[in-house]
Parts: structure tokens; sequence; C-alpha cells
């Protein structure tokens, strides 16, 4: 297995893991972040895969903007799950 | 009832994908066998359209970077309609939040001196890096839409330092509605200079250099201004607190 297989492989499992992490939790704050985190490391591999455009767009949108407004609206509604 | 209701609509829609992608050819095909379509000489030829676009874009357009060949000078009205989706998006938004915005009034607590003083030194370098990006949009990797987030994500570090902070209002209108005017503009130009919109009619210059490409730079830096102000817009309208 070479090193990009192996760093592709770390990365897509740490994403699938934050997917379900974000899905699952009943903290909604720590949910939001859990999508912060697959955004990022969905733009490291936007990177990896030679499309840097899409990677700079991708983590200033969903790991920038995006998790900011989800935190705005968390803090004005309930941050547990009933 | 609803159930079943929902499963065969599933398996319809399923039979319906499958039928499309029946058509769409995977994989290594033989070129010299396979003959692609062209409407408008109404001819089966062997170059795709994907193909040409690599092979002649850097001709046709004057730009390096294949992706804003497209983007802008091929597919120039898709660019601008969603420009006019995001605006669509942003005044949504700025009109939603503005009637909360009467009921209720933000707490205000003031953010640490280490993100107070960070983000006052990396500000003006992030701003730098978004204009970077939509003005060498055309030779690097980058455009109009990652320049623009880029900027936005800026002013929001900005909103999360300083609760009181706001951006004027004033003149996040008047960046976008010019901008908003450039593109048209420069598409209005070329109908009446050279017979069809979004047209470009400035000289391409030497490939690589920054004045290259004709009227795509001077398109990508419109849309840059415009996204980024309308995505802080968008952002003053979620976080600003308004006196």
């Amino acid at each position: 297995m070479d090193l990009f297989t192996l760093v592709s492989l770390i990365l897509i499992i740490a994403m699938l893991i934050a997917a379900v992490v974000a899905a699952e939790i009943k903290d909604l704050l720590s949910a939001a972040i859990a999508m912060g985190i697959v955004s990022l490391i969905v733009s490291i591999l936007f990177y990896i895969l030679q499309a840097p455009d899409v990677a700079i767009t991708e983590a200033s949108i969903g790991a920038g903007l995006s998790l900011a407004i989800m935190i705005f609206a968390i803090k004005h509604t309930e941050r547990w799950e009933k | 009832m609803k159930r079943i209701l929902g499963g065969v609509i599933a398996v319809l829609i399923f039979i319906v994908l499958a039928l499309a992608f029946v058509h769409i050819p995977f994989g290594n095909i033989d070129l010299a066998e396979y003959h692609y379509y062209n409407p408008v000489d109404n001819e089966h030829t062997q170059d795709s359209v994907p193909q040409h676009y690599l092979d002649e874009g850097k001709k046709e357009t004057g730009s390096t970077n294949i992706v804003t060949a497209v983007v802008v000078d091929y597919r120039g009205f898709d660019t601008l309609g969603e420009v006019t989706v995001l605006f669509l998006a942003s005044t949504g938004v700025g009109s939603i939040m503005y009637i909360f915005e009467k009921e209720k009034r933000r707490k205000v607590r003031r953010a640490n001196a280490v993100v107070e003083t960070a983000s006052k030194l990396l500000f003006g370098f992030i701003i730098l890096f978004g204009a970077y990006i939509f003005v060498h949009g055309h030779l690097t990797p980058g455009g109009g839409f990652p320049g623009g987030a880029v900027i936005a994500s800026s002013f929001l570090l900005l909103y999360l330092a300083y609760p009181r902070f706001h951006a004027e209002h004033k003149n996040l209108n008047i960046a976008e509605s010019l901008a908003g005017l450039t593109f048209v503009g420069v598409g209005i130009l070329g109908l009446f200079l050279a017979g069809y919109f979004l047209y470009n009619f400035l000289p391409f210059g030497l490939p690589t250099y920054l004045f290259s490409a004709g009227v795509i730079p001077v398109i990508y830096v419109a849309v840059g201004v415009k996204v980024g102000s309308e995505l802080t817009g968008i952002v003053d309208a979620m976080m600003g607190v308004r006196e």
C-alpha cells in the first residue's frame, strides 16, 4: 500500500467517524463542530485529489461560514437535543 | 400507506436514474470507434466537448486555468445566474433576520485579548489572500467564488472578536451593486462590439501574465467583490448588533 492510499484511507475513516458522531450525539454544539471537521477533512481530500480551488471554497464556506451560522442558530435555540 | 407510496416513488426514481445512466459511457472506450454527436454541424465527430476545452481552451480564451476558461468564458451566462441566486439568498436572509432583530436584543460579551489582537493582525492578510485568489483567477487555481468566501470569512473573524463591530451597509450595497453592474456591463459591451453577450472583446495578451485573457480578470474581480459583499451581508444579518 503506497502513501497516497494510506493517507486517504486514514482521512476517510476519520471523516466517517466524524459524520456518525454529528448524526448521533445529543449535544448539538458538538454535532456542529463534528460537521466542521467533516468539511475540513473533505477539503484536505479535495487538495489531495488535485482540486485546490474546490478545497479553498470548501474550507472557507464549509468549515468557516456555515459552522459559524450553525453555532449562531444553536445559541438562539437550545443546545441539547431532547 | 405513506410508506408504500414512498417506496413506489423511490423505486420509480431508481428506474429513471438507471435508464438515464445506461446511456452514459463510463471507463476506457476506444475513441477511434466512438463518435460524439455535434448538434451545430449536425454530424458525428471524434472530439468531445471536454476534449475541445482541454485542447483549444488556452488558445480561444487566453486563460491558463482551464476551469476559469469554462466558468467565465464558455459558461459565462451560467455564472451570471449563479451570482444572481446568491444575491437572492442574501436578500432573503437579510429580510428574515431584520424581522427577528426588532424583537430581541442580543447580549454582548467581549472576546478575550488573544482573539482581539490576533484578529486585528490577521484581518488584513486574509483580505489580501482573498483578493489574490480572485485577481489571479485566470492564472492559478481559484477565482471569484473562493476569493469572495475568504473575504467574508475575514469579516466573520472581526464579528467574532468584536461583538459591537458591524459593517457599513451602505458601503456593502455600493460594492455589491457596482460589481453586478460591471458584470452585466461587460456582457452588454460584448453584445454591442462583437455580436453576442459576454464576448471576450479585449486583447488576450501573453498567457501566464497578469494582464491577459481579455475580459476574464475583469469579470472575476467583479464576481469576487460581489460574492464577498453578499456573504458579508449574510454574516452581518446573523451576527451584527444594531443599536
